[in-house]
């Protein structure tokens, strides 16, 4: 009750103290989407030809005349009013873009940490109780070469063999098959809402199409996630508390598993919340490669079209989402862990 | 419970060999350990660091590091040859016949785990029973190691006990499945004194009450002597002696004995007392698989990296006179070098690690600083050397206040060359990037501002000599050192700037104590030099008594007792001095006190 309450408490002052810095994140964004070349109105004039008239209508229309503090100004307070702005490319309002994106990408990142957490775990395990042995080789190799080979070639790569070789994996393109119908919308997850509205048929078809891009996501995260698996569970191994459950003769699971393993996912799991926030925004190559309809690959989109509200609005998320993932791990520390509490 | 007089000894270890395999080739850390245990008996190993006695213990309970193993010998418990047992037949004797309790007591237990949860797992891992049968079980085993408030511990994690606690539990679940023997490697070190005491007799009094049998594991002879019906003493991974405790320490046999016998403290030995023997053979005390190694690859060979240097310097101060420390005194006319006024320092949370603390040391005098952990000693040593800033109180030095300094300018005071301080870790107190010559050059080049030269080679040699550090050492790194040569890296960076009050937080308390002997002998040889003042900051009475001319005895961050340290040590007035006194264990058999 009472490391609850504490628990509350530090998660309640770390996100109080994050707040400044998502200000700073604010501002930054803005200041270096202005600095940055191109000139949004020459991009939405009609075409090569159109005259100065024309852009300097633009420019007048989305406010781009004024200086830019009062643009800072007006900006903070239209997203103080949930205002993030209307993207020029797709016509609709950043808010709601993002809101329709988000799931997609969160779906693959968390399918993708979750195949991850379950790969490395019992490969750090393995190559810990077997250190210098041919599986600790082995796990070794598997990291580097996750590490080594960018996303968009393993993910081409697998495309190639499970796809076009094998023929088991469905076309690449998007989160279903055109031609199966969407689950009624209810968190935006396909794998639940297919789940929730009891379409089996279709929640295997999701399924199937998510394998693809989150084992090519998974694939690049696995080595962080066993390395930092395998030193920790070396060092809980060599401790004294694991020889001290040795010397009472505690069963090997036992020692292995609540004994070492546990005080070992400590380390993992601060890991694993910094390897998510990553994921988010890194998985736009993957994103692109499998034509998944998530907010990082609308981000670029938007970049690329110097199209100035969808970027902002996209750094303002993942701010918040980097501040909301550290704040999980936080309170999850603090629940696994009773020494934090403490201090 | 004595000796009982069964024919076959409870455990018997025949001619063991163990051997640790490194990086450059097989170590042998024991070479040809016989001793046996008879059921109920308490055995003393004792010996100093790389004596091999850890080692034989995890020998015997087949808990050795990856890389050691038995090489040659035979283990047999209750008659039952477990050499070469199975990883299944050994976790059956773990617990239920053989367990083990460790130093650190607090590293030992699981720091995620209740201390409820722990004893639980290590009933069942031996009987079934039911999670809240084990629960009822560990209450009772908290009970009986005498914890205060039982029911609520239960529930309490490693972190929210102390030392002295987190042992008992310790103790409470190596008893939990009723073993025959008990292995109890170094239980109480880094343990107070009167924690120590409890611990100790708690120890004594379960092993008894349940006729379990104990080898007590030990670097301090006097703790040895008190609870042991029977020690042996190891030397470089061999049993050197063994006897009963009264006849090993009143007459010892064996010159290594002998050595260690004269360089341990008691309660009437003096600074000369500590190395009788000047120009005895090399005090050899083999150097851990480590340090073996790292002696290796050095040019002058494991001979000079170890310890036959700690001898050769051991003779210099004997030529001196030594030995009327005590008789000595200042002239009373000597000024005041240091006076300390009501000295308070306060931390957050309203903790106050030091209260209303007033002392002074005249030139060339050493005071003693004494007291258990947390009594505030090292924060006063910190504080009179300015490294860290007093909430109230005045700090004089030779009259001019220094208090009013604060700890981060200190460094651009003149005086700053003065007050100099040698710190309880001789390793972590040296940088590693600076070899033994930068080290003790480092106060020359900031405060002296001396340049690089003829005059600052020849300095730090002066000093490096004094301090009893062979210049040839000085181009080596802190780990290419062994601990008492780091130490005298140490003293000889702290002597550098020629101080003159010198202070000294535990500056043997990481050391064997032949090694301590002979930093001691080097301080007082120092102090009488010099004429320096020492504030000597320990928990070691018996040291204090003979390094130093007054004493104060401290707790809970309040002083309850100074005075001369003869009459102090002989008649102490308060309870609490009298306390830690009693808790000071001296050699020679098993006291009836």
């Amino acid at each position: 009750m009472s490391q609850l309450s504490t628990t509350a408490k530090r998660a309640g002052w770390r996100f109080a103290s994050s707040l400044p810095a998502l200000f700073g994140v604010l501002v930054f964004t803005f200041l270096l989407m202005r600095v940055l070349p191109g000139d949004p109105a020459v991009f939405f004039a009609s075409g090569p030809s159109a005259g100065k008239e024309e852009i300097e209508m633009i420019r007048k229309q989305m406010g781009l005349d004024k200086p830019v503090p009062e643009q800072l100004v007006r900006y903070l307070g239209d997203i103080g009013s949930g205002n993030l702005g209307r993207s020029l490319t797709t016509g609709q309002p950043v808010l709601a873009d993002l809101k329709s994106r988000l799931p997609a990408s969160l779906e693959l990142t968390f399918s993708a940490l979750l195949i991850a957490l379950l790969t490395a775990i019992p490969l750090g395990v393995a190559a810990a109780l077997r250190q210098g042995s041919f599986v600790d080789h082995i796990v070794r190799f598997i990291c580097a070469l996750g590490v080594c080979v960018p996303t968009f070639v393993s993910g081409l790569l697998l495309i190639y063999a499970f796809y076009y070789l094998l023929g088991i994996a469905p076309d690449p393109t998007g989160r279903v098959d055109i031609f199966s119908s969407q689950p009624p919308l209810v968190t935006g997850f396909l794998l639940i809402d297919f789940a929730l509205a009891g379409d089996w048929e279709g929640w295997r078809a999701a399924a199937s199409q998510l394998v693809l891009p989150a084992f090519t996501m998974a694939l690049f995260v696995v080595a962080p996630l066993a390395r930092i698996t395998r030193a920790a569970m070396l060092a809980s191994l060599g401790s004294d508390f694991v020889r001290t459950a040795r010397s009472l003769g505690l069963p090997p699971r036992k020692v292995i598993v609540t004994y070492a393993l546990r005080n070992a996912l400590l380390p993992v799991l601060t890991i694993a919340g910094i390897v998510f926030s990553t994921m988010l925004g890194a998985n736009v190559l993957v994103e692109k490669v499998f034509s998944w309809p998530g907010v990082a690959s609308y981000a670029l989109d938007a970049l690329l079209a110097s199209d100035y509200a969808p970027v902002q609005g996209f750094v303002l998320l993942m701010a918040s989402i980097f501040v909301v993932v550290n704040l999980t791990v936080d309170v999850l520390y603090g629940v696994a862990d009773p020494r934090v509490s403490v201090e | 419970m004595t000796t009982s007089a069964s024919n076959v000894p409870l455990l018997a270890i025949d001619d063991l060999h163990v051997t640790f395999s490194t990086r450059r080739g097989l170590v042998e850390a024991v070479r040809g350990v016989s001793f046996s245990v008879a059921a109920g008996e308490t055995l003393g190993v004792v010996g100093e660091s790389g004596s091999g006695k850890s080692v034989t213990a995890f020998a015997v309970t087949r808990l050795l590091d990856a890389s050691g193993r038995v090489s040659q010998g035979s283990i047999r418990f209750a008659g039952e040859d477990i050499t070469s047992a199975s990883s299944k037949q050994l976790r059956r004797l773990h617990g239920a016949a053989i367990s083990m309790i460790f130093q650190n007591p607090r590293g030992a237990l699981n720091p995620i785990r209740t201390v409820g949860q722990q004893i639980a797992d290590a009933i069942m891992a031996h009987e079934p029973i039911s999670a809240g049968e084990g629960r009822a079980r560990a209450l009772d085993l908290l009970k009986a190691v005498l914890i205060r408030d039982p029911k609520k511990r239960l529930d309490a994690y490693p972190h929210e006990l102390s030392g002295g606690m987190c042992q008992r539990v310790m103790i409470a679940m190596a008893i939990a499945c009723a073993p025959k023997l008990l292995i109890a490697d170094e239980p109480t070190t880094g343990l107070d004194v009167t924690t120590q005491k409890t611990v100790m007799d708690l120890l004594a009094k379960i092993t008894a009450e349940r006729g379990m049998a104990m080898i007590l594991i030990t670097h301090d002879l006097g703790l040895a002597s008190r609870y042991c019906q029977r020690v042996c003493v190891m030397e470089q991974g061999k049993v050197v002696e063994e006897a009963q405790p009264l006849s090993l320490f009143s007459a010892p046999q064996h010159p290594y004995t002998k050595r260690l016998v004269a360089a341990s403290p008691t309660a009437t030995s003096t600074i000369a007392d500590l190395a009788p023997e000047a120009l005895s053979p090399p005090l050899s005390h083999s150097p851990h698989p480590e340090e073996a190694a790292v002696a290796a690859v050095s040019k002058d060979g494991p001979e000079c990296a170890g310890a036959s240097f700690e001898t050769r310097t051991m003779s210099a101060p004997q030529d001196e006179g030594l030995g009327n420390t005590e008789k000595r005194k200042p002239a009373p006319g000597t000024p005041l070098l240091l006076e300390v006024q009501n000295l308070v320092k306060r931390y957050d949370r309203g903790v106050v690690a030091v209260n209303d603390v007033s002392f002074s040391i005249r030139a060339g005098e050493s005071l003693g600083l004494v007291g258990e952990s947390g009594s505030g000693k090292s924060t006063i040593s910190r504080l009179v050397c300015r490294l860290i800033d007093a909430s109230e109180g005045e700090i004089l030095f030779d009259g001019q206040a220094i208090g009013t300094l604060p700890a981060r300018d200190f460094h651009r005071s003149p005086l700053r060359k003065d007050i100099q301080i040698v710190f309880q870790d001789p390793t972590d107190s040296l940088n590693p990037r600076f070899n033994a010559f930068d080290c003790i050059a480092h106060p020359l080049r900031r405060l002296l501002n001396m340049k690089d030269g003829a005059a600052l080679t020849a300095r730090v040699s002066e000093c490096a000599e004094r301090a009893g550090l062979p210049s040839e050492l000085l181009e080596r790194f802190p780990h290419q050192l062994s601990g008492g040569q780091k130490a005298r890296v140490g003293i000889a960076r702290a002597i550098a700037c020629r101080p003159r009050l010198l202070i000294l937080d535990e500056p043997t308390a990481a050391l064997d104590v032949s090694v301590q002997a002979v930093i001691l002998q080097l301080l007082d040889r120092l102090r009488r030099e010099d004429d320096l003042a020492l504030l000597f900051v320990s928990h070691d009475l018996n040291v204090v008594r003979m390094m130093c001319e007054r004493t104060v005895v401290m707790q809970n961050g309040q002083i309850v007792e100074q005075g001369e340290s003869l009459a102090l040590f002989a008649a102490p007035q308060t309870a609490y001095a009298r306390t830690l006194l009693e808790a000071v264990l001296h050699l020679g058999g098993p006291t009836s006190r």
